[in-house]
């Protein structure tokens, strides 16, 4: 008697991604894309960055990190100071090519929209850009918590963050073993790590820091500005959590074309995977 | 037809960053949703923080030098005219849509109820300094010269032509500076036409003799050597319409962002 197969072997399309989080998803990378290269444009009005409340070009006792530029004009030399330290950063930081040229500014015209110096059209669009991300978070945070998704998926387990399954998920990750199968469609704690500090860390903080440098939501709101001890520590603290989500934007990037782009990006597209089969 | 697809959008991030995304900004539709949110920005902070106060600090946290910015002295021969003898001769002119209009100098202001303040001064660029400004509040002498109806903005006339600066955005074309703000703001008791930083009479750099406080927008609001003060129903007539010498140049109408 012919056995049918069992029906975990057979290849099937599963829902992974809710329509919502798909969009919302792609929602946030047209944003945080607009947003990283308008905000390095912007930076670039005052590569300079301090704690506390006051900060300028007649007040740098409180200033920790700036960008700028020295040497001889036919070869101009970048540098990024950090505390008393100095980076040599020529071609990109503080002074780098376009065409022929040198091009003065903290951030390249490759990395920054507009390319050239504009201020006024990158916080235009900087502003814009982060309504669509804040509509565009509150809509996926409510779906991940009414779902119950957020508790489930987002938030690692205790058990998880024991020693022994990091490492174990650690060294995984390190022979890029991703999972296939119906283990695909969870997340490792890693990657649970991963997404709950970006949209849970990061992103709020962003926000918040964001919304602490406006004059107006500070008169407004008070603790915003408390919140960080002054407009100048927001602008600094909205500047490293940023770069943290350009690191995780990186990571994210590499992670999904190692995994299988074609599934990974499939599945954010479709919402479907395949699981199973030859595979 | 998947790996069509894939291959597309693969290639649609980086054809943007070969093609440089520099088109986008004057791309009329998205012009305009990126004007939807300016205009999303400023309806919400009025909606939850019209009457909201900017922190006041203490002395100590005062900074030990107030960056000047813009212009540092007016090449405009009356104001320097002005200047020379000491803003003796100096009047503000306070018109437009009021039932009466004022003609006020620099010891008629001085008569009226002071407020002094620490505040900070909040740059678009990214800077901040911390200083106290004395000087009368804005809503009393709009009460006194008395608004008529159809008053929608003041606008404040200033003495600087000023060029603007390349880190801004380019060359600037050069010419009269002037400032506006809603009557929200006009009466925001944090509003004042400032004549003293730190104790001392405003210096040139820093707008003398006189020049405005709006204490929950950005530094550009700021606007120095007042001359002039008029209330309108319409910005239209005034640069290029937009409410002030960098909104005409791109930058927000509303800084309280």
């Amino acid at each position: 008697m012919a056995s049918a197969p069992s029906p975990q072997i057979l290849p099937r399309r599963v829902l992974r991604h809710h329509w919502l989080v798909r969009l919302t998803h792609w929602g946030n990378a047209l944003a945080i894309f607009f947003l990283l290269m308008t905000g390095m444009n912007i930076f670039g009005a005052h590569p300079r960055l301090y704690w506390g409340h006051g900060g300028s070009l007649d007040q740098v006792e409180r200033q920790w990190l700036e960008v700028g530029v020295g040497g001889m004009m036919a070869a101009p030399k970048g540098w990024v100071d950090i505390g008393d330290r100095r980076f040599d950063t020529s071609g990109v930081l503080g002074v780098s090519k376009r065409g022929t040229s040198w091009n003065i500014v903290a951030f390249p015209h490759w990395a920054t929209f507009p390319s050239g110096r504009d201020l006024a059209t990158a916080r235009s669009w900087h502003f814009a850009a982060a309504w669509l991300l804040i509509v565009n978070g509150l809509i996926w945070l409510g779906y991940a918590i009414l779902s119950g998704r957020l508790w489930r998926e987002i938030i690692p387990k205790a058990r998880e963050l024991a020693p022994a399954h990091l490492w174990h998920d650690i060294v995984q990750h390190l022979r890029l073993n991703f999972p296939k199968g119906e283990a695909a469609l969870r997340y490792e704690v890693l990657q649970k790590l991963a997404y709950a500090g970006v949209t849970l860390g990061l992103i709020p903080m962003v926000i918040l820091t964001g919304m602490a440098m406006s004059p107006g939501l500070n008169a407004a709101f008070p603790f915003l500005d408390a919140l960080w001890g002054g407009r100048q520590s927001a602008r600094s603290v909205h500047f490293i959590a940023a770069s943290g989500i350009a690191g995780f934007l990186i990571l994210h990037l590499v992670l999904v074309v190692l995994a299988g782009p074609i599934r990974g990006l499939g599945a954010m597209i479709t919402g479907r995977m395949t699981i199973g089969g030859t595979k | 037809m998947i790996l069509r697809r894939r291959n597309l959008l693969a290639a649609l991030p980086a054809g943007l960053l070969l093609s440089g995304c520099d088109s986008l900004a004057s791309n009329p539709t998205l012009k305009s949703i990126v004007g939807a949110g300016e205009q999303a920005t400023y309806r919400w902070q009025r909606l939850v923080g019209r009457d909201g106060l900017a922190r006041e600090f203490a002395a100590s946290d005062i900074s030990p030098v107030f960056k000047m910015n813009g212009t540092r002295r007016p090449t405009n021969p009356e104001w320097q005219r002005l200047e020379a003898g000491g803003f003796a001769d100096w009047r503000l002119k306070v018109g437009g849509l009021v039932q009466r209009e004022l003609s006020l100098s620099l010891a008629d202001l001085a008569r009226l109820p002071q407020r002094t303040q620490i505040t900070r001064h909040d740059c678009v660029e990214g800077w901040s300094a911390v200083g106290q400004w004395t000087g009368v509040p804005l809503g009393s002498i709009l009460k006194a010269a008395g608004l008529r109806d159809g008053a929608r903005y003041i606008v404040f006339l200033c003495a600087d032509d000023y060029g603007g600066e390349a880190s801004k955005g380019g060359l600037q074309s050069a010419s009269r500076y002037y400032e506006s703000v809603d009557l929200v703001d006009a009466f925001h008791p944090q509003t004042i036409l400032a004549h003293q930083l730190n104790h001392q009479p405003l210096d040139a750099g820093h707008g003398a003799p006189i020049r405005l406080r709006v204490e929950r927008q950005l530094g550009y609001k700021q606007a120095k050597y007042l001359m002039q003060i008029l209330a309108v129903d319409s910005l239209a007539p005034f640069g290029s319409g937009k409410g002030g010498y960098w909104p005409d140049r791109g930058y927000e109408w509303y800084a309280g962002i």
